[in-house]
């Protein structure tokens, strides 16, 4: 129960983190907002008409990005002093696990939030909203899951952004397809029975995921 | 003169080496000029299952045994370990890279298009961009130990989220390879007896091929290590 307590203290120290410098959080509000306004700049405005596969890419693409932008940030804040701290204080277990269920909260947010602005400006065109929203629930616990640890790997180095992109991209993409795939059968109003292949799969991927992420961070955290 | 445990002696001994030159030149002269069985669509290049699916199977076992040395390297934290894993990495994208090129001749004209549409195809070439991303992030880190830490541990995650994509998802959906999307397995291939005979043997000769390949270019590394401290 040591293991529990632990994460739930460190995801309140994330959470308190936050909320004391609301700069970050409204810098990635800031950033949903504008990539959205963008597509509806140049697909709505434009021809007014937006395929539903485009709809549907288009919000996995910026959901996507996203997801790099914030989960990036996760080691960068503490600098070395705090790290240092942290490393007496508490077990690497339960620093990446906190650090997941803390980006899975963040991310849930942040992709409802952009959910409902992205609906707003592009129009609805989402049958069962209930498995959509579902969909959005995976894909955060899936990104949070899988980019934690390359956050980890990619602050260790001075290009932290962009290593970041690079050693994500390839592993996150057939997420990205599962995602995809589960949206569009929410689009299209599909039973929930048609979904059950690319829901267990996506769970399976990310049991694997958090479990390679908790074996394999201690050995990050002592370099 | 260090001591060699038995690996190490394996490592250095002939046989296995001429061993899997002998298959190779054996599976590429019987490859081209044996008997094979002639097939609608399929014809002469029938052949290519004698490179292109050995190539691919070479690649396996070279990924799986870099990802052990990966493993290895965390648990002992030996210079060595880290060593092979990339020398291993590095033939297993030449590898990647062949079967690729090789697939893509095949499909031109079986399957009319060099890149049709199928989750394998797809599925390799997130591998080579995830074998990539391995080799650009041991090329940004200048010390040595923090390079091959952080580089194992991306191996291993790559390795494990490389796997699921490669033999999961195409069996689900709809694929051209046999084997996939409900297309049965090996016996698909039909093969007599006489195309086992080269298939088997490439099989092997490709794998011990490999291993040699990445024994050299281990052995280039230490070298280079040595030569670089010498300089220091």
């Amino acid at each position: 129960m040591d293991l529990v307590r632990e994460v739930r203290n460190l995801i309140y120290k994330d959470l308190v983190l936050e909320w004391r410098q609301k700069y970050a959080l409204s810098s990635m509000l800031l950033f949903v907002i504008s990539t959205v306004f963008l597509c509806y700049m140049s697909f709505k405005l434009k021809t007014n008409a937006i395929e539903p596969i485009t709809w549907n890419t288009l919000f996995w693409i910026i959901m996507l990005f996203t997801a790099f932008n914030t989960i990036n940030k996760s080691f960068l804040q503490d600098k070395n002093g705090r790290q240092i701290y942290l490393f007496q204080l508490a077990s690497p277990e339960a620093i990446i696990l906190a650090k997941i269920c803390y980006n899975i909260l963040l991310m849930s947010t942040l992709s409802l939030v952009a959910y409902f602005i992205y609906t707003a400006f592009m129009g609805d065109v989402v049958q069962s909203v209930g498995q959509f929203l579902l969909a959005i629930l995976m894909g955060s616990i899936g990104f949070s899951s899988s980019l934690t640890l390359m956050a980890g790997i990619a602050s260790k180095s001075d290009n932290s952004a962009g290593l970041m992109a690079v050693l994500s991209f390839p592993i996150i993409l057939p997420m990205i397809v599962l995602l995809i795939k589960l949206s569009k059968n929410a689009m299209d109003g599909l039973a929930f029975s048609a979904s059950y292949d690319e829901l267990s799969l996506l769970g399976g991927i990310d049991l694997i995921v958090i479990a390679l992420s908790y074996i394999l961070f201690p050995y990050l955290w002592k370099s | 003169m260090e001591k060699l445990n038995s690996f190490e002696n394996l490592i250095r001994s002939a046989w296995w080496k001429v061993l899997g030159a002998g298959l190779l030149i054996y599976s590429f002269v019987f490859g081209l000029v044996g008997e094979v069985p002639r097939k609608a669509i399929l014809n002469e290049t029938i052949r290519n299952i004698y490179f292109h699916v050995p190539l691919w199977f070479a690649m396996m076992v070279l990924m799986i045994a870099s990802a052990v040395f990966s493993l290895k390297y965390l648990s002992k934290g030996l210079e060595k370990h880290d060593f092979f894993a990339v020398s291993l990495a590095q033939v297993a994208t030449v590898f990647g890279v062949l079967g690729f090129v090789t697939g893509a001749f095949w499909g031109n004209y079986t399957w009319g298009d060099p890149l049709p549409k199928d989750p394998k195809i797809i599925a390799v070439e997130v591998g080579l961009l995830i074998y990539a991303a391995y080799f650009v992030l041991r090329g940004s880190f200048e010390d040595g130990q923090k390079k091959a830490r952080l580089s194992a541990i991306y191996n291993i995650f790559a390795f494990a989220s490389f796997m699921p994509l490669v033999w999961i998802l195409p069996r689900l959906t709809d694929s051209l390879h046999p084997g996939n999307g409900g297309n049965p397995a090996f016996g698909k291939y039909d093969m007599n007896n006489e195309m086992r005979m080269v298939f088997y043997p490439a099989i092997i000769g490709w794998i011990l091929i490999g291993a040699w390949v990445s024994s050299l270019a281990y052995r280039y590394r230490i070298l280079k290590t040595k030569l670089d401290e010498n300089n220091d």
